[in-house]
């Protein structure tokens, strides 16, 4: 199992590399920061040649590219170097948002798998009755509708659901806009009051496709595992209806799930990108899409590489958490 | 020999199961008590589908006594696994079952899971046809035995432990303390299959049903699983419930077998009594549809059509529309399981007195002669100008990655050559 | 597995539940085995309903769209026009603009179904054919592709496609063109993932038949085995695949115009609509609800329509084991 897990680091680390490569090329592709400066104005040589010298893509992708790792590695990200976007370090803003939106994908996700599996299990062995139709309803209503419109929807919600709260003295609890700058006020339990009223809404948005891509999936797994080979010698052993399915059924076709889980994180990320966009939270969401449409090349660079790193180790994850659930890929 | 005393009235009134019955240990039986151990009376499943009711077993009904070997024999479809499920109380919820199946005069049908798990894997224990998916992937094969003694016994995890390396060791696995600890992923297709029989007999059974244990193995292995069986059976005094589609089996390993067909028992005896002098159309065919060395030239003499569909049985016989023996009769109204000619030997055929005349079976059922080279090597010798086809000579074959490379031959004077006709 | 080309008995006599109507279907007769697949799918009534539902979608979209009275770039300027309510001469209502929402709906419909289709039928191709590529010949092809499809997967889809087309233009400095195909085009570079998976999947375990052997033996070649039959059998997959394709890549397309890195005018489509109203749901709701209702219609109706075509082309029927 040891040996698994230090292969499988290993080989995450050149997928690294190759990733940082792949995600500067994409950056060159976007192409050139000062398009619209350019030609918003006219502009003199000399300041175009100074405009491009901080840009710096008059030199070879290579060179550029070996700069740029150089410099990454040893925490210097480079800085906004649009002309008008404020000059500011790219490396802090990343590191800013990262926190607000991995705390949301986090909850989310958890929350998602959790809730998803148990429900998942109850539709299996509950299979065609009321429940499990309902379910199955909410999932497929789920899937065909794009997450942007769900936030959409949600978010309009806030303020009936706000004037109700307001008039049973709750007050108004919901906040659309994000994580307060300044951080959380007051005591503690109004910062509870504060934080879940910022997080409920986005949470419950970026929850509900997970939530049914795992329920379906744990469902289909169960399905699978119930009419097994080796749930049917279980029964014929005499073991109790519960542990059957806690025991072995569950166990079983916990595996499928969990590499549908590490393959959802990429959609995850999506979903919170337009999750933050939305309800206007300053996270990697809106980050990404204001230095997309501007052409910040190195915002998009470290951008990319935080997520891509990101993405890899959840992926490393799921494999170990994958590796202890089933004996027979450890042999790999 | 203890008295049995039963717990449900003649009429099989449903109680809850008296688990002190079941599993008293070998010690507790012995060869001479063969008051009946298992009694199925007049068994019919049905599953109710969106398109109709599949009448998968029909009117069935056997007895069992302790170390007998019963053989149930069929093609697919014909009700025998399905006959078993319901002993064993696993069929799905669409199931419908009614009749009787009595074990230690306590009724069976129609009690819930939670009674019935007593005695599964305690009294009555199953073995099934795949072991490559028959056990749980992702726990050790020790975990699982012991998984099967706790169920049933109060003990420690220790002792379920040492009674798993026990089971392992009786079922004939090497190392059995080693190959507890292992994955069932790590076993080969006769060892899991052997582990399997482990975990059913950890417990003592006194019924042990197997549902084509050795269909899914190679022939070699077959045949020391099945010896296995034998071998605990003359242990234990376990009765055995053998169901199969292969008549060498059958031949070799009971002591009576019940043919199935349509859903129902079609002949039924002494395997010797049955073999020799088959007294329904259905098993001869069967009979004469293995592969017999004696018959050289002579075609395999194959049933022709196909099995009839469990959800519009025909009026009358199954097995009429495929008979060479059938009249008008036999398809109006299906014959009783009556007893024929011979001692305990029942047949339900209308004209099963007219089989007792027929010698071969080819002489039911059609079939004719194909031309056969009786000597390859003579008829090329005398042809010397015939064109060789294939000349092998000094062919190497290897295979397999690093050290373990496998390596086949055709030694240096392996020649083929065929006549080209 | 069965080799498409050849008859076969359907659901004749045998152990298995058959799908019968008792007296009018002959069990017996042989039947290709297409027939079958048409007719599991047809008795399908919520498949056979969406299918219908989608054909009227799109129909509505182009023909409709062609014909209706207002043009996409009309805009009532007789006073009054703006956000009206849906009407009998509005049926969707106007917008801010005082242009007709159902002209402007009917055209997004229009852009998001052709990029629909045109990326589920990119990407399904793709990933088809390097995913049997992968299958096949394993070893070193296959070791670089699935480190290739890890690599792609490291960046979520809607950010590189976002990356990619920015060079043509989006909503900021869109030129004279619009810029559909290029997002369709990367939309179908970027989400093959999961078809080549699968069909690598297929294609490994396919190339061990005997039939597949037995081909080798006959002398085919890499071509023939692979588009004769290997992939044959994988069609049925292929062809859920690609509807399920088609109900996420109205999604996507819809998301990344609606953050504003897809489609950009003078091209239009279901999302941008619902960026530019995005904040009109509470006091002019129709403008969210009409664009909203299209993009799930067709999504479902693909989804309800693949979900069909797989229960055509393997029914789940419970065997009866005797």
């Amino acid at each position: 199992m040891l040996r698994y897990v230090i292969r499988r680091l290993l080989i995450s680390i050149p997928i690294v590399i190759l990733a940082t490569f792949l995600c500067f090329a994409l950056v060159t592709a976007m192409g050139d920061p000062l398009g619209d400066w350019k030609t918003a104005k006219p502009r003199t040589e000399a300041a175009v040649a100074s405009e491009e010298a901080i840009v710096g893509y008059n030199q070879p992708f290579f060179t550029r590219y070996g700069h740029w790792a150089v410099n990454f590695i040893q925490g210097d990200w480079n800085r906004n170097v649009v002309p008008g976007d404020n000059n500011q370090a790219v490396k802090p803003q990343i590191m800013s948002a990262l926190w607000v939106t991995a705390k949301l994908v986090l909850f989310a996700e958890l929350l998602a798998f959790v809730v998803g599996m148990l429900i998942g299990v109850i539709s299996a062995v509950r299979q065609y009755s009321m429940f499990d139709y309902t379910i199955t309803g909410i999932a497929f209503a789920l899937f065909s509708m794009p997450l942007f419109c769900i936030a959409i929807m949600i978010k309009s919600t806030a303020p009936p659901l706000n004037n109700w709260l307001q008039s049973i003295g709750f007050g108004r609890w919901i906040t659309t806009s994000g994580p307060p700058i300044g951080g959380y006020t007051g005591g503690f339990w109004h910062q509870v009051y504060q934080f879940t009223g910022v997080y409920t809404l986005p949470v419950i948005c970026l929850f509900s496709i997970s939530f049914a891509l795992y329920s379906r999936f744990q469902r289909g797994s169960m399905l699978d595992v119930l009419n097994s080979d080796y749930v049917r010698t279980a029964q014929a052993k005499g073991l109790k209806q519960s542990r059957v399915i806690f025991r072995h059924a569950f166990r079983n076709a916990l595996i499928p799930v969990v590499t549908v889980a590490s393959l959802n994180i990429g959609a995850v990320f999506t979903g919170a990108v337009i999750t933050e966009r939305v309800f206007g939270w300053q996270g990697m969401g809106t980050l990404i899409v204001k230095a997309v449409t501007n052409i910040e090349p190195w915002m998009v660079l470290g951008w990319l590489v935080v997520t891509a790193i990101f993405i890899i180790l959840f992926n490393l994850i799921a494999d170990i958490l994958y590796a202890y659930l089933d004996p027979r890929i450890r042999l790999d | 020999m203890t008295a049995r005393h039963r717990t449900s009235d003649v009429d099989g009134v449903i109680g809850t199961l008296n688990p002190d019955e079941f599993g008293a240990g070998s010690a507790g039986r012995d060869a001479s008590d063969d008051s009946a151990l298992l009694v199925v009376d007049d068994l019919s499943v049905g599953f109710g589908t969106e398109d109709g009711i599949v009448h998968a077993v029909r009117n069935v009904s056997f007895s069992l006594g302790s170390r007998q070997v019963l053989g149930i024999v069929g093609e697919s479809g014909s009700g025998k696994s399905v006959s078993s499920m319901a002993i064993m109380g696993l069929l799905p919820k669409t199931a419908r079952v009614t009749g009787s199946i009595k074990f230690h005069g306590q009724e069976l049908v129609g009690q819930p899971y939670n009674e019935l798990r007593k005695l599964r894997g305690n009294g009555i224990s199953m073995i099934f046809q795949d072991p490559m998916t028959s056990l749980n992937p992702v726990f050790t094969v020790g975990w699982q035995l012991s998984e099967a003694y706790r169920a049933h016994h109060n003990v420690s995890k220790k002792a379920a432990w040492a009674k798993s390396v026990e089971a392992l060791e009786m079922v004939g696995i090497p190392q059995p303390d080693r190959r507890a600890s292992q994955y069932p992923h790590e076993f080969s297709g006769g060892m899991r299959q052997r582990a399997v029989i482990a975990m059913s007999i950890i417990n003592d059974p006194e019924l042990i049903i197997a549902d084509e244990p050795t269909t899914a193995l190679d022939v070699t292995v077959q045949a020391q699983i099945l010896e296995t069986l034998l071998r605990i059976r003359d242990e234990t005094n376990a009765a055995v419930i053998m169901i199969t589609h292969d008549l060498g089996v059958v031949a070799g390993m009971v002591d009576r077998v019940q043919v199935m067909y349509g859903g129902t028992v079609v002949e039924s005896g002494v395997v010797e009594e049955v073999f020799a002098a088959p007294r329904m159309p259905y098993t001869i065919g069967l009979l004469g549809s293995i592969p017999n060395p004696t018959l050289v030239g002579k075609r395999l003499t194959p049933i022709k059509g196909a099995p009839p569909s469990l959800m519009n049985l025909p009026k009358g016989c199954p097995f009429a529309p495929r008979c060479p023996l059938a009249i008008d009769e036999c398809r109006e109204t299906e014959p009783e399981l009556a007893e024929t000619d011979r001692n305990a030997h029942f047949a339900r055929c209308h004209r099963w007195s007219d089989l007792v005349t027929i010698e071969h079976p080819q002489q039911l059922f059609d079939q004719q002669e194909i031309g056969v080279v009786e000597n390859p090597a003579a008829l090329t010798a005398a042809n010397p100008d015939m064109p060789i086809l294939y000349d092998v000579v000094d062919v190497e074959e290897r295979l397999g990655h690093g050290a373990s490379d496998t390596v086949t031959e055709a030694g240096p004077s392996d020649s083929n050559e065929e006549t080209a006709s | 597995m069965t080799n498409p080309t050849l008859e076969v008995a359907a659901e004749a006599s045998g152990a298995a539940v058959t799908d019968t109507s008792a007296s009018t279907f002959d069990t017996t007769k042989a039947r290709r085995q297409s027939v079958v697949i048409l007719r599991r799918f047809l008795r399908h009534r919520l498949a056979m309903a969406s299918l219908i539902v989608f054909i009227c979608l799109v129909l509505f979209a182009f023909i409709g769209g062609a014909l209706w009275k207002y043009s996409y770039t009309f805009e009532d300027t007789s006073g009054g026009g703006r956000y009206l309510a849906p009407s009998g001469d509005h049926p969707f209502g106007t917008d801010a603009l005082a242009a007709d929402s159902m002209a402007q709906v009917l055209r997004g419909a229009q852009f998001s179904i052709i990029i629909a289709f045109v990326v589920a039928f990119l990407s399904t191709t793709i990933g088809v054919v390097l995913g049997a590529l992968a299958g096949y010949f394993r070893g070193w092809v296959d070791s670089v592709l699935s480190r290739f499809t890890d690599l792609v997967l490291v960046i979520p889809a809607l950010v590189l496609v976002g990356v990619l087309s920015r060079n043509s233009g989006s909503a900021t400095s869109g030129g004279g063109s619009g810029n559909w195909q290029i997002i369709a085009l990367f939309l179908g570079l970027t989400l093959w993932t999961s078809v080549y998976r699968v069909i690598r999947g297929m294609t490994l375990s396919l190339r061990e038949k005997e039939f597949v052997e037995a081909a080798r033996a006959l002398g085919g070649g890499v071509g023939r085995l692979v588009f004769r039959h290997i992939l044959p059998n994988t069609l049925d997959v292929i062809i859920v695949n690609a509807t399920i394709a088609v109900s996420q890549a109205v999604l996507i397309e819809a998301a990344l115009s609606f953050i504003g890195l897809g489609v950009h005018p003078p091209n239009t489509s279901l999302g941008l609509l619902i960026n530019r109203n995005e904040l009109e749901i509470t006091l002019h709701p129709w403008l969210f609800w009409f664009p909203f209702v299209f993009i799930v219609a067709i999504s479902l109706c693909a989804n309800f329509i693949g979900d069909g075509l797989r229960d055509a082309f393997d029914p789940r029927q419970k065997r009866v084991r005797t």
